[in-house]
Order: structure tokens, then sequence, then C-alpha cells
């Protein structure tokens, strides 16, 4: 039956709170966290968002009824409480799946976290989760290569993968900073990496630092007898200028490039990652700018959504935190979030931040990465939490050796090693960390001037937080 | 603090060049091997022999001894082929496989065996 016009402004809820709403597979679903403005019930809060995210506007207008909003608007379906909260509650939304543009997480969060993220109503607002249905994500391009492509083009098995930052971050000459590349990949890792904000500064312009970073990489291959790469940052002012260092970096044979994807932004990260498929290039994706969304508990977005975007987008390898160093909570978190960039499915999992079912299908996963403030006493957590699909970056602890990169990088790899050869044979190795160490440093002394440099750290389950970080 | 060492890698000295995963680690005993291989079976992995002329290490492909041990999970047959391997081809490198059919990937790959440096 065909309904009239009534202009003014109806309650949220009338609309938007389906409470007998069952979510239907294609819907894409949101878990927002609410802290409504005083006053305001739950059911309308939770409507609110649901039609500001959606199709609503604040009044009626007459152009509603030339379609089927009942059909197009987001469902606010559920309310739960937030433990140990008690100002703020979960709202779920269902979403259905047409009003978003087949492959652009662009569309998605400009729906999901747009205008509705400034909306009166509330207080606070924060995306915690978002279910994407198969059917979105059979739209997206997702990962260039993935982590069994990776795997085969570098020839790395059955271990992570071993990287550093170059330092110091700005500064450097072309030449001096290949030299580092150098040092480092001759002694062990396999890649090395430009920092974010090193893109094309007076003192380094990108041509020069890509020219001499690809002879580093060609000369640490040839005298190892391993496969190397070097992350050449492509982040740049515009996407013009970023595809055209792209190509060059393909053009004298590098393996890998990066990209911030969120200063960068998501529509230069999907475009490249396609790039990236197309021309072979694997893609090594930062997060500068994640901590202004994901900090706040009560406000922004979560970083598990962050990282299913950037899966979506696309990236072979995405920085996911250390775990070690942070609070202990983190570290269930850091599971949940590494498994929706690694894994083909993840089940709802409340005790790691997991609101939903998430199915990938044949979405390749990307390598978790971590980095900062870690040195050769945190490997044996670091492959405890992380696995083998994982690149391990220490900086610091591989420039700040006493002899060099070269030494850092070995002891870094001889720790690598050692661990994993001891996890293969069902050691303890986080408990029994200082003892594979120990064992593996009497036949290195790299690894024994790195042992000597940095502190241990205690290698007790529930004390791996209490880290020593007076290095930094 | 120990006294600064140099690092002693070169274009020149064919002892620098590695093989990958575990080739900074020490030569591995028949112990550390056999680990190694109840690793891979556990994983439900199937277990392959390969080997190579140390100057051609960096190739991607290696010569298949025989072919892949589909389903075998006995450790002493593992070895065996391993072995054989090795005493065929003594001066070669001898690596041991765990193919992962599911991810179509290698879940574990090492020499067991280090060939003599050319």
């Amino acid at each position: 039956m065909a309904k009239t016009y009534n202009a003014g402004v109806k309650e949220y809820r009338e609309t938007y709170w389906m409470p007998n709403y069952t979510p239907k597979d294609t819907d894409i679903l949101a878990c927002f966290k609410i802290t409504p403005q005083a006053g305001v019930p739950r059911e309308e809060a939770a409507a609110a968002v649901a039609a500001e995210s959606s199709t609503g506007t604040w009044t009626t207008v007459w152009t509603d009824l030339l379609t089927d909003l009942d059909y197009y608007k987001g469902r606010a379906y559920a309310i739960e409480d937030v433990p140990g909260n008690d100002d703020a509650f979960y709202a779920f939304i269902a979403y259905p799946i047409d009003l978003f543009e087949e492959g652009s997480v662009v569309n998605v969060f400009t729906s999901l976290v747009g205008n509705v993220f400034g909306f009166k109503a509330v207080r606070a607002l924060r995306l915690e989760d978002v279910r994407f249905p198969i059917a979105y994500v059979m739209t997206c391009n997702g990962p260039p290569h993935g982590i069994q492509v990776e795997r085969d083009l570098m020839n790395k098995y059955g271990r992570p993968l071993l990287g550093c930052t170059i330092k110091p971050k700005l500064g450097l000459s072309a030449k001096n900073y290949g030299r580092a590349v150098y040092e480092c990949l001759r002694g062990g890792l396999d890649f090395t990496k430009d920092d974010e904000n090193v893109n094309s500064q007076p003192f380094m312009r990108w041509r020069q630092r890509f020219d001499f970073v690809m002879e580093a990489i060609d000369k640490a291959e040839r005298e190892t007898g391993e496969r190397k790469g070097h992350y050449l940052n492509v982040t740049a002012p515009t996407p013009e200028e970023m595809y055209k260092r792209a190509e060059y970096a393909k053009e004298i044979g590098a393996p890998i490039i990066m990209h911030d994807y969120i200063t960068g932004g998501f529509c230069a990260n999907t475009g490249l990652a396609q790039w990236c498929q197309d021309n072979g290039m694997l893609l090594h994706i930062h997060r500068a700018m994640h901590a202004v969304l994901d900090r706040n508990p009560n406000h922004g977005i979560h970083f598990r959504v962050l990282t299913k975007i950037l899966r979506l987008s696309g990236g072979d390898h995405l920085h996911t935190g250390t775990v070690v160093g942070k609070l202990e909570g983190d570290r269930e978190s850091t599971l949940g979030w590494i498994d929706l960039l690694r894994e083909s499915y993840v089940k709802e999992d409340r005790s790691r931040g997991i609101f939903f079912d998430q199915d990938w299908g044949a979405m390749p996963g990307a390598f978790a990465v971590a980095s900062g403030g870690i040195h050769v006493w945190h490997m044996p957590a670091l492959v405890t939490i992380f696995g083998d699909d994982a690149v391990l970056q220490f900086g610091g602890g591989t420039l700040g050796h006493p002899w060099g990169n070269a030494a850092g990088a070995c002891a870094n790899r001889v720790a690598l090693e050692a661990c994993v050869e001891a996890r293969n044979q069902g050691v303890a190795i986080e408990k029994e960390g200082k003892e594979v160490l120990t064992k593996a440093a009497a036949s290195s002394p790299e690894l024994k001037a790195a042992m000597e440099t940095w502190k241990e750290i205690k290698f007790e389950f529930d004390t791996v937080d209490k880290l020593d970080v007076s290095h930094k | 603090m120990s006294d600064m060492q140099d690092y002693t890698s070169s274009l020149e000295d064919v002892n620098s060049r590695k093989f990958e995963t575990f080739s900074y680690l020490p030569a591995m005993t028949q112990e550390q091997i056999r680990k190694q291989v109840e690793y891979i079976i556990s994983k439900g992995w199937n277990p392959a022999v390969e080997h190579t002329e140390p100057e051609n290490a960096f190739d991607h492909y290696w010569y298949m001894w025989k072919l892949p041990m589909f389903g075998e999970t006995d450790v002493d047959t593992v070895l065996a082929e391993a072995e054989a391997c090795h005493k065929a081809h003594p001066d070669n490198h001898v690596r041991l496989i765990g193919f992962d059919n599911y991810a179509q990937s290698k879940g574990a790959e090492m020499v067991v065996f280090r060939g003599k440096p050319v």
C-alpha cells in the first residue's frame, strides 16, 4: 500500500530500530560502541546511527517516497551492554549490500564512518567491527599476491621473515642509505625498509635512493646466495607521482614497494594494490595515523576494522604491533586481528574482540609485520606469538649492534633460526628462550655480543609485558 | 663486552653463500634432522627430498629425489631417502621439504646435508 507524505521530524527508532530483524547472509554488519548524550534512549541512539550511516537525514523529505526506503535503510537489530562501562553500549546494525559500491572500501567507510561520527545525538562513537559478507569480499581485489605467493617468490619457507627499518629515518644521503641497506642484507636479513616518512625529500630524492638500494640488493644476493628485498616507499603527494615511482621500481627489478594506506588514502592504496598484482610487485603496507583513529577506546575505529579494510583494499604485509612491551590485554586483541589478516575463516570470539564470523573465501592473507622496540631477547616470544607468517622487523635491534649492521642482522638471523628449530623440536621457547639463545650464541659471536648489549627479558608467559626498554 | 669483530663475508669466499632456513646455524646432526622430520610428519605435511650443486642453489628448482613421499608417516623411511640422496650426490646440498597441500606451499624447507662449496 502506498504511503502518504507527512513533513516533519520523526523519531529514528520508528524506522531504523528493528529488534526482530534477522540479518541476511549478504548484509554488511557493523558493531558500534555508542556513548549517547544524556537522556537519549539506547534504541533511539542506535537507530540514529543506523539512519545517519545509511539512508536517513534529520527530517522527512518527499523524495523518500519515490523509492523503497524500507529496503535500503540500515537496520539497528541488537543492543548489548559493554562489560565494565555503564555509559556506553554496543549497537549492531545491518546494511543491505547494495548500499555499497562493489570493490570500494572508500565507499564503505564514507557511509559507515562518515557524517555519523559528528552526529550530535551521540557523545562518542566507535566502530568496533564489521562483518563483510563473502558476496562483498569477492568484489574486492585484496592482497596483490598474499602469503604463499610471496614465500614462493622470495624462496622463504618454514620461518618468519626478517626485516629492518633503516635509521636514522631522515637525513641520510642516498649513497650512505644504500650502504646501511647492503650491510643489513649481507648479514642475513630478508628485507630492509624505508621509514614511513622517507618519501622524496631534498636530502635524498627517491630516484637516487631507489638506484643505490637496488645495487645493495643485487650485491647482497650474489654474496649470500639468498633472495633479498627493500621496501621502496612510493607514498607520494599525488597518485601520478606514486605510480611514477612504482614504475621505476619495477624497471630496476625491485621485488617489493611500500605504501602508507591511511595517510596515502584508501583510493590510492586500492589502485596501487591492483597495479602491484598486474606488475608482479609485492606490496608492504605501513599504517601511519592509525593511532589517531584506533587509540581512544570510546571514539574512532578499532584497528581490527582497519585491518579488514586493508585486506580488502590490498597489501601483502601490514604492521600489526609487536604485543611485547604493551599491555597484557593487547595480546589477545592483537592475535584477533592477526587472524583477520591471515586466515581464510575467522570465528566470532569476544575474548579476542571479534564480534562476527568473517569468511574471506579465497582472498589471500597477508603477512603480519611486528616492528618497533624489539631485539634478540624478544625473539622467542615473537616466534611464539606470530608463528611463521610474519615479518619480524628489528630496527635499532639490528643497526644498534656494537659491531654494525651486518653483525646485528646475523645475530637476529641466528636467534630466529635457533628459535624456529627449537620450536619444531617441541621446545616451549617462550619459557626456555634463554637456554635456546645461549646455546645458539655459543657458535655465533654476533649473537653473543647482541645478547650482551641488550638486556635479558623474562620469558614467563605472564610477565612478557614487563620488558626492560631502556635501550630505546 | 667482546672485542669488535669483522663480518667476514664476500663474493670471493664461497663459504659466504647461504641456503635459506637454518643455514645460519651449524650443520645439523643426525638427531636434529630426525626431529625436523618428526615435525613435518606431525604437521601432516608431505615429506620430500631435493638436491642441487651448491653453485646452483639460488635457483628455485632443484633436482627432485624421486617423488615427494605423499602420506609417508614413518620417520625412518624419510631419513633413509634423504641419506640415499646424500650418498648418491655427496657434493650437493640436500634439502628436506614438507609440502603443505592445503596452503599450496611448503610448510618447511631446510638443507639437511650441506654440499661442498664451489
